[in-house]
């Protein structure tokens, strides 16, 4: 158990997001948050790093426990936190800089400095994210040059260049071919031997290729959570076996 | 962990870097203050020779008489004269021309017209007043037989010229702003273009392009060099469109040289500089309010 | 139908004429200026100080005098309105207090040049004793252009796409570091074309620098910020209004308004094309 969410309760403003929500996500393996649109599972997701700190008006009840400290308690940095936790979001996002910059950025600002260790991790990041052969060339160029998919694993190996615990995920195919969409998810087979993986996305047959859990959100709350075989074939709530066959959503 | 330290260093570097940006943010504000405390400072002992009523509608500007008369209400006429005219000049060719980029013109010529109108914006008007003075001076004093070309109709042309960049520009954004599905659920509806603009875009933009206007005119009546080059500068009431002025700006510009320090001529100038403030603010505010419940109907349309 | 479709025509005619006529007016004026003044502007007239009691020679330190007011000014400006447009677009949350900045910022944009003078005067030659010179009225022109600075960076930090500071903050990079990273650098070509259009807006102003700044003549350049200048804006002022020999003067004045439009709207040009090229290019 790296993550665990208790009795967690979000709003925006007087809008309520989440309710209730009480989840376990297990160390090195995948875990799939699936729902119809607006349902909560991305606003889930950002809580899990403190992403949604970034939003105004927004407020959190309930605890949500990594490694066993509550992220939300008030000595806790969410810097530190996000170094830990990485993040993938829905449209590749590399900055502006050479794709070496983009995958140095975060390193060098927690203190690597040294030139012969972050060549290494350059190297390191972007073969476990499948990239390096393809830009091995061309690391000094910019990263805008990519096509959306090599984008999209240099966010990946960005995000890995941290080192962290956990990656989230949030729908990181949903802007990409089906192609780079097969090698995301290939790519995500391979990282869970190191990584805890939390992946929220709106396409079930990806969810069921690539998670061993799943929870089914639908208006703020967690329907069922279970894994992952068991959700796609034998769903204990009529919710979600109506979701998984198609009948709404 | 080991870096305990390290974050609460970079934690207090955050709320530092956070409290010297708002330091900077305030500063406007500050100095905005500071404008007001150093007019008054500098303004208000007039008031301990003249009442407040004698200054502001007192019909005599002698100020280097003995003894001085320091009555503005001629200076406040002139502003307002010459800022009515220019106006009446500036309104509709800034919001034809801002309907022109915004709604008719090709892409090309569009981006060339804004250029124009942020060059006209970049003109520098002690340039515009010399223009004034060598073209315009000479050319109405020929034409209209008058005994000078330095009038209310001169300073209102120039002024114009200032006015009109601002007034275009503000309402071409308002009229920018105006969402697609307006125009487009008229043009379905059987509306023609002109009956698209005036009828739906324009009225959504109405309180943007108010805005513009209020804000072009504050523009003119706080023009200096203009007004100092070509209303004239006589300090009396106009009779007609073709009398000199002499608007507060310039009376300002034109005297605070030679006024001996904190006589009460120095005095005066900077009580009429509070005047002019206190009028310009006064406009800002209501072009602020109007602006902001632009954007509220905006947002509230969405 | 058909009288609808005139009226439209009517209508679209009136409004090209008025957006003509102000392109005409700018080219009129310029075309003016420069058919008039360029005789005057030769090597010398950009080199030499006036001589003969203004009558004759050159401008030269009056061209010295507005770099130095200007490049005072937005030294001052650039830095103090860019922190307060991050502030405004990065830390600041809705509420009254970012409410209260906001409408100072504007109020600040409005006040006249000639109340900025009053103040400068006030503040900086009498009551901070910096008398006129360099010093007072430099920063008379960075207050006048600072609401100018802060817009034009608070649009660029607002055009930066919020997916760059969630990438940056996602890796555990600290606001600030992000801000100074990533947001920043992705901004600074718009902050620096409001910055050149700031420091035209600057090169053009007369009325700010009157009392706070500007001499009549002075033969020699100026020692130090202390010291006062002439300036090219004041000196066309001067010329057309207070010699004894205006109408001898002429070709002087054309020469000097020439170089001071050319200065400006050069500068303003420049911004706009940079601004256009930078637009073009970004990729995001």
């Amino acid at each position: 158990m790296i993550i665990t969410t208790q009795n967690v309760n979000f709003f925006y403003g007087a809008c309520q997001a989440l309710s209730n929500v009480t989840l376990d996500f297990e160390k090195n393996r995948v875990t799939a948050l699936i729902g119809p649109s607006g349902c909560g599972k991305s606003t889930l997701l950002r809580l899990l790093n403190r992403m949604n700190d970034l939003i105004d008006g927004t407020r959190v009840e309930g605890e949500i426990l990594f490694e066993g400290r509550n992220i939300y308690a008030p000595d806790v940095d969410p810097v530190e936190i996000r170094q830990r936790i990485g993040m993938v979001f829905q449209k590749p996002n590399p900055f502006p800089k050479s794709i070496v910059s983009n995958i140095t950025f975060a390193p060098r600002l927690s203190g690597v400095r040294d030139g012969g260790e972050l060549d290494a991790l350059v190297e390191e990041s972007l073969k476990q994210a499948v990239l390096w052969d393809e830009v091995k060339d061309i690391l000094d160029k910019s990263a805008m040059n990519l096509s959306g998919g090599q984008q999209q694993r240099l966010c990946i190996a960005r995000a890995l260049a941290m080192k962290p615990d956990v990656l989230l995920m949030d729908e990181p195919t949903s802007a990409l071919d089906p192609i780079s969409t097969a090698k995301i998810e290939e790519l995500i087979d391979t990282l869970k031997k190191r990584y805890t993986i939390i992946i929220v996305t709106h396409n079930m047959q990806q969810a069921a290729r690539v998670s061993e859990f799943t929870g089914f959100f639908y208006l703020g709350k967690l329907i069922e959570f279970s894994s992952t075989d068991k959700i796609f074939t034998n769903p204990d709530v009529k919710q979600t076996e109506d979701y998984i066959t198609g009948r709404f959503g | 962990m080991n870096n305990l330290k390290q974050t609460l260093t970079r934690h207090l570097r955050e709320i530092m870097i956070r409290k010297l940006f708002a330091f900077f943010a305030v500063l406007s504000v500050l100095l905005l203050g500071l404008i007001v405390l150093f007019l008054f400072r500098e303004g208000l002992p007039l008031f301990k020779e003249i009442p407040v009523s004698r200054f502001l509608l007192g019909s005599a500007w002698y100020p280097t008489y003995d003894p001085p008369e320091y009555g503005i209400w001629p200076l406040i006429v002139g502003s307002l004269i010459v800022t009515m005219f220019s106006c009446l000049i500036a309104v509709p060719f800034g919001i034809l021309s801002a309907i022109y980029i915004s709604e008719i013109a090709p892409a090309r010529i569009r981006e060339i017209l804004k250029s124009v109108i942020e060059l006209l914006a970049g003109l520098p008007s002690v340039v515009l007043g010399f223009f004034g003075m060598v073209v315009l001076a000479p050319w109405l004093q020929e034409t209209f037989d008058l005994p000078t070309g330095l009038n209310i109709v001169n300073a209102s042309l120039m002024l114009a010229v200032m006015a009109i960049p601002t007034i275009s520009s503000i309402s071409e954004d308002a009229l920018y702003a105006v969402p697609r599905e307006f125009k487009e659920a008229s043009y379905a509806l059987g509306a023609t273009k002109y009956e698209t603009i005036i009828k739906v875009a324009v009225p959504a933009a109405f309180s943007g392009i108010s805005t513009a206007v209020i804000l072009g005119m504050a523009r003119a009546i706080g023009e200096t060099m203009v007004v100092l080059m070509v209303a004239g500068g006589a300090a009396a009431i106009p009779r007609g469109i073709f009398d000199s002025v002499r608007p507060m700006t310039a009376s300002i510009a034109a005297e605070m040289g030679e006024a001996p320090f904190r006589s009460g001529h120095y005095h005066a100038l900077f009580a009429t500089g509070i005047v002019l403030f206190l009028i310009t603010l006064a406009f800002n505010l209501i072009a602020d309010q109007l602006s902001a419940k632009f954007k509220k109907e905006g947002c509230g349309t969405l | 139908m058909k009288w609808r479709y005139f009226r439209q025509g009517l209508f679209f005619g009136m409004v090209r004429l008025s957006a003509l006529m102000i392109t005409l007016a700018l080219l009129g004026m310029i075309a003016f200026l420069f058919y008039n003044g360029i005789r005057a502007v030769t090597w010398g007239f950009l080199t030499l100080p006036p001589t003969d009691s203004m009558t004759k020679g050159g401008i030269m330190p009056a061209i010295v005098g507005t770099l130095y007011l200007t490049v005072g000014a937005i030294a001052v400006a650039l830095p103090l309105g860019v922190a307060s447009a991050v502030y405004l677009t990065e830390y600041a949350r809705q509420g009254i207090f970012i409410r209260i900045v906001r409408i100072g910022v504007n109020c600040l944009a409005g006040v006249p040049s000639v109340v900025f003078g009053l103040f400068g005067l006030g503040f900086f030659v009498v009551f901070l004793k910096f008398g006129s010179s360099i010093l007072s009225g430099a920063l008379t022109l960075a207050i006048l252009i600072l609401p100018t600075i802060i817009g034009a960076a608070e649009e660029a930090l607002k055009a930066v796409p919020q997916t760059f500071r969630e990438a940056s903050l996602a890796l555990g990079v600290s606001k600030w570091r992000t801000i100074s990273r990533i947001v920043l650098p992705s901004a600074l070509p718009g902050i620096l074309t409001g910055a050149i259009l700031g420091v035209g807006r600057a090169a053009g102003e007369t009325a700010p620098i009157m009392f706070t700044a500007a001499a009549f003549f002075t033969a020699a350049l100026p020692k130090s910020i202390f010291d006062e200048v002439m300036a090219l804006p004041y000196h066309i002022y001067v010329l057309a209004t207070a010699g004894t020999h205006i109408e001898q003067t002429r070709p002087l004045q054309y020469g000097t308004a020439l170089v001071l439009i050319g200065l400006v709207l050069g500068i303003d040009l420049f911004a706009i094309i940079l601004r256009s090229r930078v637009r073009r290019k970004k990729r995001w």
